[in-house]
């Protein structure tokens, strides 16, 4: 069935619904509701959160946004968690518990500071371990719910509270931690990266593939913050795409070890419009920093080109 | 939905044991809607219905029926983030100071 954004937003369920506290513009529920939609109507979901803004949010007590099963656990474990309630109910239906036919999905989700960071070893081990479940990481570049400290998913050269631009270092000293490619080495059965942005086909399309494969799968999904990123609440969707215009977000798939590059821009964009809208990346643009831009510039297109090699690579034996 | 019946005020012995939430998606019963300090302001003779407002929404506040048709705004959530007027082709959502 050919994608339908009207369809899908009449007809599934969000799952996710209003009255949550996340901050106004923040690019996180959109992504949320959107693969919480991907899930067939009639299947029913557990959801387990790593701390971060979207759990402290969502789930104020006494109040809950879910509408699914839905388990908050700290920060290190959120994979873990979802791998056992998944163990728990192959156990149940293999006793009997659990009807044979209805069907649960288990997806997880964490921000970056929870992914990338913290709960690196417990999501390795779920991977590896071979679960069948969805690892949903959003990417909003920094501990972003305790006050915008620096995580490894921050990108080098951004001003946060803990790399303070100035005098004395230029923001981020670091580059950014390549989370996906380190997913995609679990040898997992899918793996993707996306991004909310026109008709959140992408997003869509790649999230019902990752909880409808078998076993372990992985998304990567980069969720903008006003706050933290310091541009106008309204430009979430232009900020989306120039994220992935200037390649600086490249949307891809893994599914069995063969990369497919999903959105290759006609015409790539200098990193600078990408850059400029942000004011974490302001003292880049002050005279005499002009090599931040071009050392930045430089990164993106590295691991642009690496991507495209790989991308060729891995589909040679099918020609 | 019934009003949630704990709040700031309720004593402990009276809350639920772990602070668990038993029923599902109740934070409808908390608007967000006075939050807002610029409101969107929906023009039907100029929407196109192209959906392109629909899932951009954090907050869900764009109601869509089963004929895939949107309504006006819900302002008990909305935010008054701007990102739908700012993602609409057609000029149909324009923001107002309150």
């Amino acid at each position: 069935m050919a994608y339908n954004v009207k369809e899908i937003v009449a007809n599934k369920p969000a799952r996710f619904t209003a009255g949550h506290r996340m901050c106004a513009g923040c690019g996180a529920p959109p992504v949320a509701r959107m693969i919480m939609r991907a899930l067939k109507e009639e299947d029913h979901a557990v959801v387990s959160n790593a701390t971060g803004c979207m759990e402290v949010s969502t789930c104020i007590y006494p109040y809950t946004s879910w509408t699914t099963s839905y388990i908050h656990t700290a920060f290190e474990c959120a994979a873990a968690t979802c791998s056992g309630a998944e163990a728990a109910y192959k156990a149940m239906k293999r006793q009997g518990k659990l009807p044979e036919d209805k069907h649960t999905k288990f997806i997880t989700f964490g921000g970056d500071g929870g992914t990338y960071d913290i709960g690196i070893q417990s999501l390795s081990g779920a991977m590896e371990r071979g679960h069948d479940m969805t690892y949903v990481c959003y990417d909003n570049g920094a501990y972003m719910n305790t006050g915008i400290q620096r995580s490894s998913a921050t990108p080098r050269f951004a001003d946060t509270t803990t790399s303070p631009a100035g005098d004395v270092i230029p923001g981020k000293m670091q580059s950014r931690k390549d989370l996906t490619e380190i997913m995609a080495s679990h040898h997992l059965p899918y793996v993707a990266q996306t991004i909310g942005v026109n008709n959140f086909k992408d997003l869509y399309e790649k999230a019902e593939k990752a909880i409808y494969t078998e076993g372990p799968t992985f998304l990567n999904v980069l969720a903008p913050c006003p706050r933290g990123w310091g541009y106008p609440t309204d430009m979430l969707m232009q900020i989306n795409k120039l994220a992935i215009d200037t390649c600086y977000w490249p949307l891809y798939e893994v599914v069995d070890g063969k990369y497919k590059i999903t959105y290759k821009p006609a015409k790539k964009l200098p990193i600078e419009e990408f850059l400029k809208p942000q004011r974490r990346f302001k003292h880049m643009f002050k005279p005499g920093n002009e090599w931040m831009i071009e050392a930045f510039q430089e990164e993106v297109d590295k691991r642009w080109q690496e991507l495209l090699d790989l991308e060729e690579i891995t589909n040679k034996n099918n020609d | 939905m019934a009003d949630v019946k704990i709040n700031k005020d309720t004593p402990w012995q009276e809350m639920t044991p772990g602070g668990d939430i038993y029923e599902a998606g109740n934070s409808v019963c908390f608007k967000t809607g006075d939050w807002r300090s610029v409101k969107p302001v929906f023009i039907p003779e100029k929407c196109k219905q192209c959906g392109l407002c629909f899932p951009v929404c954090p907050d869900n506040a764009i109601p869509v029926g089963k004929d895939q048709k949107r309504t006006d705004f819900n302002y008990d959530y909305c935010k008054g983030c701007g990102v739908c007027a700012k993602t609409c082709p057609f000029g149909a959502i324009e923001m107002k100071e309150i």
